[in-house]
């Protein structure tokens, strides 16, 4: 089963405001080799885009597990909880 | 500003514990939580056990939505299609249950309800943001709402895994990959029939699978797969720092554990109905925070109390909060707060089996993390020498047990081995 199909089948209450900022793109571009976000995130919330040189984020899909965080040793994400109420909501657990 | 004598940060079963027994020692308590109810945001295997959990709700398993009682477990070890299996079953444990299934949204829900019941006052949708001061003595929060700041006498934090808060009040360290786990899971309906027929159970009872080795392509962790009433919770949970060296992404591990011949046929024609994520912390004895200071104690997932070698967490989480609820009952009602006051807490867990659990195991995470071939030459070891030793060829069985030992000495020489099992004995033992 493909990621996107698994995510689909998640509850969001999408908030319209990002809760996922890089603080320093050129950073990533310049400074990190291995670019840990792309694949350690079990969303992939994180996509190298090749064009625009810089880390694309997609927040709406993030499932809140913190990973990313712990892995950018660099420090280079700013990440905060979605709103109270808003963000992933899961029906099982 | 409102003021309270508790308050809980966070409603998992660690917030929810303190704030029962807070409140039944007569506590003005409240348990400020962000998802939509308790339940929403949290994720585990999930294993309850009945003994802790009976503490903080006598006879729970009798009404609480729980999944099965657990009669048997069983340990693998995999090597490629290979797997070589050990377990335990005790059908008694289906009367006089030692452990659960859960599912977490409707069990962490249920324990909310049994706190408000206590008199606990649950306020959901909120996140707090950051602890308020008097000089050194946290006395409230500040939440994300308009006029959010509430005091309290005591603030409990409850946050879970990712320690934000506890790492703003200075208690804590940010979250590393040598000390936390990730772990994919996902949901898959089968009818009840069928996970009863494939998994040995007469009606209604539960089992646990864990395995080792290539479930997690050697990497330091497990694949687990629990059955509920009508689903199957399957998933792979791993060290993050192997995890980023060997460039796994967590989907594609637990793709790789689903495919396994052993694992897809228990799975076979189910429907998958959600897909989870979160942190486990693996920091261990050695990487426990400050438990505690003026004003406020730390407890469950945010003070890294984890035995994953055992597969427990809910309950570290239950019995520390408990305790902490206890030690600010007793702190407020002797009108003083101070961090001496507090020590009680760690006194507590120390002399429990929740800090001499982690205390034996202090070894155990730098082991591992020095030694990252356990995982992956036993399992081969293990699952080759059975398959040797049950190979029906003619070959005489004094010299194919010959033959097993050379196979072994040429994965991992003699010294190596000597120094594997001491080094195990050492951490495990
Ligand atoms: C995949 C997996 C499998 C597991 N399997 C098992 C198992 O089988 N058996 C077992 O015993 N343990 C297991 N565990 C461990 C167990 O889940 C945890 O130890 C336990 O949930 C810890 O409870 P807690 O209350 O400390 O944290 P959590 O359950 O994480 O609760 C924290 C709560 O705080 C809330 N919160 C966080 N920050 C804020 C804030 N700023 N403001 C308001 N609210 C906030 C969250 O929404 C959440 O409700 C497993 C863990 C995982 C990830
Ligand atoms: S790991 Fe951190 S620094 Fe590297 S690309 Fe990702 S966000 Fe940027
Ligand atoms: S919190 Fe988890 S799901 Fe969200 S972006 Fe970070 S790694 Fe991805």
């Amino acid at each position: 089963m493909k990621l996107d199909d698994k995510l689909y089948l998640v509850r969001f209450n999408t908030d319209k405001l990002s809760h996922i900022k890089i603080k320093d793109p050129s950073f990533c571009f310049n400074n990190c080799q291995d670019r840990v976000c792309t694949r350690v995130c079990p969303a992939h919330v994180y996509d190298w885009d090749e064009e625009e040189k810089r880390i694309a984020v997609g927040y709406e899909g993030c499932l809140e597990c913190g990973t990313c965080l712990a892995a950018c040793t660099d420090k280079n994400i700013d990440w905060h909880y979605p709103r109270g109420g808003f963000g992933v909501s899961w029906k099982n657990g | 500003m409102e003021n309270f004598d508790v308050i809980v940060v966070g409603g998992g079963p660690a917030g929810l514990s303190a704030a029962i027994s807070a409140a039944k020692a007569g506590m003005k308590t409240i348990v400020i939580e962000r998802g939509n109810y308790p339940g929403t945001k949290n994720v585990m295997g999930g294993i309850l056990y009945t003994k802790p959990t009976n503490m903080v709700v006598p006879d729970f398993w009798k009404e609480a939505p729980i999944e099965r009682p657990i009669i048997e477990q069983r340990i693998a070890m995999l090597s490629g299609d290979q797997c070589v299996m050990a377990s335990h079953r005790d059908p008694a444990w289906t009367t006089e249950p030692n452990a659960h299934s859960v599912l977490r949204v409707k069990f962490d829900r249920w324990l909310s309800q049994q706190a408000e019941k206590a008199g606990v006052m649950i306020i959901p949708e909120t996140i707090v943001e950051d602890l308020l001061y008097r000089g050194d003595q946290v006395a409230g929060v500040r939440t994300g709402r308009g006029e959010g700041d509430l005091g309290a006498k005591i603030v409990i934090i409850a946050e879970g895994v990712n320690n934000f808060l506890a790492v703003k009040a200075g208690l804590a360290k940010p979250l590393h990959p040598h000390n936390v786990a990730v772990a994919v899971k996902e949901i898959i309906t089968l009818p009840k029939e069928k996970i009863e027929d494939r998994f040995c159970l007469e009606e209604g009872q539960g089992a646990t699978i864990e395995l080792y080795g290539d479930s997690t392509a050697g990497i330091m962790g497990t694949g687990f797969i629990y059955t509920n009433k009508e689903s199957i919770s399957i998933g792979v949970g791993t060290l993050l720092q192997p995890l980023i060296q060997q460039k796994w992404t967590p989907n594609d591990l637990l793709e790789h554990f689903k495919a396994k011949p052993y694992v897809k046929r228990l799975l076979q024609g189910g429907e998958t109905k959600e897909y989870l994520a979160h942190l486990i912390p693996e920091g261990g004895y050695t990487n426990l925070p400050k438990l505690y200071r003026q004003g406020v104690m730390v407890v469950g997932d945010t003070a890294m109390l984890m035995n994953s070698l055992n597969r427990e967490g809910s309950n570290l989480a239950m019995i520390s909060g408990m305790s902490a609820g206890e030690v600010a009952a007793q702190a407020i009602s002797a009108g003083d707060t101070s961090e001496q006051m507090l020590a009680a807490y760690e006194r507590k867990l120390r002399d429990s089996f929740v800090l001499k659990d982690l205390h034996h195991y202090r070894h155990m995470s730098k082991f591992f993390e020095n030694n990252p071939h356990m995982l992956k030459i036993y399992p081969e070891i293990i699952n080759h020498a059975a398959g040797m030793y049950l190979t029906v060829d003619g070959v005489p069985k004094k010299q194919r047990q010959k033959e097993i030992l050379r196979m072994a000495f040429k994965r991992r020489s003699i010294p190596g081995i000597m120094k594997d099992i001491y080094g195990a004995w050492r951490a495990l033992l």
